[in-house]
C-alpha cells in the first residue's frame, strides 16, 4: 500500500540548517534503500503557484500565495506494509527537525493512496 | 505520538528493522537461527518496555542496540566473547563492551547481502529458500507465510526450522559467495525473489489480501537488493521486470475478478509511476542481455504502447529470439511464436508452435487457436480453444477460452 506524506509548517525567514538538509538526504537514501520511498520532492512557496477553483459552476484561477497560515513544504510517496510504517517514516522525518532545527514546528499529513486493496 | 496502545508501533518498527537486526546478529553469532531468536527476544523486550516507559526517541536505534547487547550476552554465555573480540581486532585487556557493538556496527548493507545469500543458499530446497527469505528478510510471521502460500502453519514452521537446521548442520558460512560461485548464487537469489513475485501475481481477485501483497514484498526485496548490489545488471533487470509487470496489476482483472488479457486491458489504468521506475531500472542494465533484462525489455515494449496496435512486435519478436538463445525453454518459444505471428506472419508463428513439445499446457492450444483464427482457419481455431478450455484447471482461464471458442464462427 502507498501513502503520501505532506509536510506542512510555517515557512521561516532563515533557511534550514545544512545539517538538517544533510540528514534529510540520508534519510531519503535510507528509505530508498529499504525499498520504501518511491518519490519525493520539496515544494516552492505557494507564492510561486496558483489555485484553480470550481464553485457554483464557475472556474476561477487565483495566483498564490494561499491564505492558509501553513505552507505545504514537501511531499513523499512511500510503499509500505501498514499505516504504522508510513507514520514511522513521517516520525523519523519530523524527529530530524526536532533534533537539528529546534525552532521549527509543523506537521506531516499521512494520507493513504487508494489501491487495489480498497476495492473488491 | 499518542499515548494509546504502542503495540502496533512496536510491531511496525520491528518489521521495518528486523532484517537489518537479524543480519547484524547473524554476523555476530554466526547462526541465523540463533540470530532470529535473539531478534525475537528484542521484540519481546520492546513490547514490555515501550508501553511502560514510552516509545524511545529513536526506536530503530534502540532496537538495534538492544539486540546487539543480547548477542554479546549470548556470546559471553557461550564463552566466545573473547574470541569474537580477537576477531574484530580490539582485544585489549580492558576493552569496553560497546567497542564490540561499535566495531560490528558499520556494515549493515553487507550484512543484509550476506543474509540474502544465506537464506537463498543452494543447500536448501526452493520452498525452504522462499520461506526463510520471507521470514528473515521480509519479517513475515510463519502464519503470514502459510496464509500466503495456502499451506498449514505447521508445515511452514517445520520448513523454516528444518532450513535453519540444515544451514547449521552443513556449516554454511554467513558470507558473500566466493567469486567462482557468485553468478550461480546470485541467480538463486533472483529466482527466489521472482518466485515470490509470481506467487503474488498469480493470486486472483477476492483472495486473501496477503497473497497479492507478495508482489509488493518481492518488489521491496528487489529494490533493496538493487541498492546493495548496484553493479549487477540482472538485479536491475529483475527489478525492472517486476516494476513493469506490477504496473499492469490495476488493469489485469475486471470488476467481476475475471482475468483480462494484455491486449484487452484498459491501458489508462496502468500504473505510470511503476512504468517510469521500471524503465529507469532497465537503463541501469546498460544494454546487457541477461534473461531478466530481456524479459523486462519485452515488458517495456508493451508499456510503451498506449494502444495495442502501437505495439512494436518486431522488436518483441527479436528480443524473444535472443531470450530463446540465452535461456531456452518451450515457454519462451511459445511467446516467440505469438510475437512472430503478430510481427510478421501468423503462419510463421504457427510453424514455431508446431515444433513445440508442451504436453498438457493449455496456453499451447490457446496460442495455436489464436494464430489459426488470424489465418481464417476458424473451425480448427475453435477446436484448439476447446482443447485449451478442457485442459486448464483455472476456472477463469476456462471461461476465457470458451468465449474464444464460441467467437470462432
Amino acid at each position: 500500500m502507498r501513502y503520501l506524506i505532506m509536510l506542512k509548517g510555517d515557512r521561516p525567514a532563515a533557511p534550514p540548517p545544512p545539517e538538517l538538509m544533510e540528514a534529510i538526504m540520508n534519510l531519503g537514501a535510507e528509505a530508498s534503500a529499504a525499498g520504501a520511498l518511491l518519490d519525493t520532492a520539496g515544494l516552492s512557496p505557494s507564492a510561486a503557484g496558483a489555485r484553480v477553483r470550481l464553485y457554483g459552476g464557475q472556474l476561477s484561477v487565483t495566483d498564490g500565495p494561499f491564505a492558509e497560515a501553513k505552507e505545504t513544504i514537501s511531499y513523499a510517496l512511500y510503499q509500505v506494509r501498514s499505516k504504522e510504517e508510513a507514520v514511522e517514516w513521517a516520525s523519523r522525518f519530523l524527529a530530524l527537525h526536532r533534533d537539528l532545527w529546534p525552532d521549527w514546528q509543523g506537521e506531516a499529513d499521512v494520507l493513504k493512496v487508494m489501491g487495489p486493496e480498497d476495492f473488491g | 505520538m499518542t499515548a494509546s496502545d504502542p503495540r502496533p508501533v512496536v510491531e511496525a518498527v520491528w518489521r521495518m528493522e528486523s532484517a537489518r537486526i537479524v543480519a547484524a546478529l547473524a554476523r555476530m553469532v554466526g547462526d541465523v537461527g540463533l540470530a532470529e531468536e535473539l531478534a525475537q527476544d528484542t521484540l519481546v523486550i520492546a513490547l514490555e518496555q515501550w508501553p511502560a516507559q514510552g516509545i524511545p526517541q529513536h526506536p530503530a536505534s534502540w532496537l538495534m542496540a538492544t539486540a546487539k547487547h543480547r548477542a554479546i550476552d549470548a556470546l559471553r554465555r557461550q564463552g566466545r566473547y573473547r574470541q569474537k573480540l580477537d576477531e574484530v581486532g580490539r582485544a585489549t585487556p580492558d576493552a569496553e563492551e560497546p567497542d564490540v557493538a561499535a566495531d560490528l556496527d558499520d556494515y549493515v548493507g553487507d550484512d543484509l547481502l550476506r543474509l540474502i545469500f544465506t537464506t537463498c543458499h543452494p543447500v536448501l530446497s526452493t520452498e525452504a529458500r522462499v520461506a526463510l527469505t520471507l521470514r528473515l528478510l521480509g519479517g513475515l510471521s510463519t502464519e503470514e507465510i502459510a496464509r500466503a502460500y495456502l499451506a498449514s502453519d505447521a508445515a511452514v514452521g517445520q520448513r523454516i526450522t528444518r532450513a535453519k537446521r540444515t544451514l547449521a548442520e552443513r556449516k554454511v558460512a554467513i558470507e558473500l559467495p566466493p567469486p567462482a560461485e557468485a553468478a550461480e548464487r546470485l541467480a538463486s537469489v533472483l529466482e527466489v525473489i521472482y518466485l515470490i513475485f509470481n506467487e503474488g501475481y498469480s493470486a486472483t481477485a477476492g483472495e486473501d489480501w496477503i497473497r497479492p501483497s507478495l508482489c509488493e514484498e518481492a518488489l521491496r526485496l528487489g529494490r533493496v537488493l538493487a541498492t546493495l548490489a548496484p553493479h549487477e545488471p540482472e538485479v536491475h533487470g529483475l527489478v525492472a521486470l517486476m516494476e513493469l509487470q506490477a504496473s499492469r496489476i490495476p488493469a489485469r482483472t475486471g470488476p467481476d475478478g475475471a482475468a483480462i488479457l494484455l491486449q484487452d486491458q484498459d491501458r489508462r489504468r496502468w500504473d505510470r509511476l511503476l512504468i517510469r521506475r521500471g524503465t529507469q531500472a532497465l537503463v541501469r542494465t546498460k544494454g546487457t542481455l541477461g534473461p531478466y533484462t530481456l524479459q523486462a525489455s519485452i515488458a517495456a515494449c508493451h508499456a510503451a504502447a498506449s494502444r495495442p496496435e502501437d505495439t512494436d512486435w518486431t522488436r518483441i519478436a527479436a528480443l524473444y529470439e535472443v531470450l530463446a538463445h540465452v535461456s531456452p525453454s518451450p515457454i519462451v518459444d511459445l511467446n516467440r511464436a505469438v510475437a512472430v505471428g503478430n510481427a510478421h506472419d501468423p503462419a510463421r508463428g504457427l510453424a514455431i508452435v508446431d515444433g513445440l513439445d508442451l504436453p498438457n499446457y493449455p496456453l499451447l492450444p490457446a496460442v495455436r487457436g489464436d494464430l489459426l483464427a488470424k489465418l481464417g482457419r476458424t473451425a480448427e481455431a475453435r477446436q484448439e480453444f476447446q482443447r485449451a478450455a478442457a485442459m486448464t484447471a483455472n476456472a477463469r482461464q476456462r471461461t476465457l477460452f470458451e468465449a474464444r471458442a464460441a467467437a470462432c464462427q
